[in-house]
């Protein structure tokens, strides 16, 4: 089930749950992940954007169609979204983190011993 | 052949109240479109004509391009649920189905037996002995098992349960993927199907206002945050639809698409949901 969030278009959220379910294992490599009408009925939208969402995966050779089967998992899929992530990530969270410690006055030093302190676990 | 319901420079009058004012729309392609207005906007005039439950008094309505007046293979083509109960009152709700399967051909008995257990509605009850909800939930069942090629669906979801509401959305969008026929859902509970449609028609006041697709509307409007002075700068010159202010701050919404770049400094350009733009655009109309 996907819980949408009103800051973003649905259909990149539908991409962005089915990518989530193979980087997890939910959709392993080669398996089929629910048709375009099981996502719109479950999620409660319009079976055009679930499409929207489902050909944005297929055009990044995420999933593939397998005629008169559904939609399957691309071997190495896994690896393509952790790659697509990765480039992502510099965006969508260093840059927003520098942007609200400025804010708050953090040195470089300070957010980089923030940092530290989070991957040893010490919260 | 037209695939279409339209609706051509359609006049209602009751006394001296224009209920439809000129109203020319289409509903077609296979799509969930939402008829949205506020009440008294004339959607149930709308739908009405389009069956020929009232008749315009100017203009006409087309059904796959047959007029659709005293005809009876367009009205078979349509299925409306609305807020009039159109049966027999002793009737009992299994022979509503069976009676609704006389007019329409496609009707499915075995799927609307199967949502009437899904909805606990029990089929050897009469129709007048049903609570508000559950003659909601009648209709719709008797709509969705129509299978007819166009479902026009007013204020649906009236007297539900938030748990009916969220079952009867599923299976209108089961129904559609299956059937891929032409859903209206006439409401004026715009945050419930905001999602779940594909295409919007606004009416306000007897007028259509919008017409276009959902993506399309919401791209058409936002809003801007800032200093008041800022604000009023930046609204200078584009067309208001709205505004609210807080302390010094205000917040406008603006009809048109924002610029890419060049946003001043100080305004914050955010983007409208459809129920926050409907408000703002039947609110302007009015003052």
């Amino acid at each position: 089930m996907i819980n949408f969030t009103g800051d973003r278009p649905i259909f990149l959220q539908v991409s962005e749950s089915i990518e989530d379910g193979i980087l997890s294992g939910v959709y392993p490599e080669e398996s089929q992940i629910p048709s375009t009408t099981e996502i719109a009925a479950s999620c409660r939208i319009n079976p055009a954007t679930a499409l929207k969402g489902i050909s944005l995966l297929v055009e990044e050779g995420i999933i593939y169609k397998k005629r008169g089967l559904g939609m399957f998992v691309v071997s190495g899929a896994k690896e393509k979204i952790r790659e697509k992530r990765k480039r992502e990530f510099y965006e969508k969270y260093v840059v927003q983190l520098i942007d609200e410690a400025k804010k708050l006055g953090f040195s470089e030093a300070e957010i980089t011993y923030l940092i530290r302190r989070g991957f040893e676990g010490e919260h | 052949m037209k695939v279409s319901i339209e609706l051509k420079n359609v006049v209602k009058r009751f006394g001296k109240v224009t209920a439809l004012d000129n109203v020319t729309v289409t509903f077609g392609g296979n799509k969930i479109y939402g008829l949205l207005g506020r009440n008294g906007a004339g959607k149930t005039t709308l739908l009405s004509i389009i069956t020929s439950r009232l008749f315009a008094d100017e203009g006409e309505v087309l059904v796959d391009g047959e007029p659709a007046r005293e005809n009876d293979r367009a009205m078979r083509k349509i299925y409306m649920m609305g807020e009039a109960t159109l049966y027999p009152e002793n009737m009992r709700v299994g022979d509503v189905f069976r009676w609704t399967r006389e007019f329409y051909p496609e009707f499915s008995l075995d799927y609307a037996f199967s949502l009437a257990d899904s909805f606990k509605l029990d089929c050897r009850k009469k129709v007048k002995s049903l609570s508000t909800g559950y003659t909601s939930i009648l209709k719709n069942i008797v709509a969705l098992s129509s299978n007819a090629e166009y479902t026009l669906l007013d204020e649906p979801v009236l007297g539900l349960d938030a748990n009916h509401r969220d079952m009867f959305y599923r299976l209108v969008i089961e129904k559609y993927a299956e059937r891929q026929n032409t859903i209206v859902l006439s409401t004026h509970l715009i945050e419930e199907v905001s999602e779940v449609i594909e295409d919007v028609v606004i009416i306000d006041g007897g007028k259509i206002i919008f017409d276009g697709s959902r993506a399309d509307l919401l791209a058409h409007g936002y809003s801007v945050l800032g200093s008041t002075e800022l604000v009023n700068r930046y609204a200078e010159g584009r067309t208001v639809i709205g505004s609210e202010s807080l302390g010094g701050m205000k917040k406008a919404y603006i009809w048109g698409k924002p610029e890419q770049d060049g946003v001043p400094d100080g305004l914050e350009l955010s983007s409208v949901d459809l129920q926050r733009l409907f408000i703002q655009l039947t609110n302007a109309r009015q003052n």
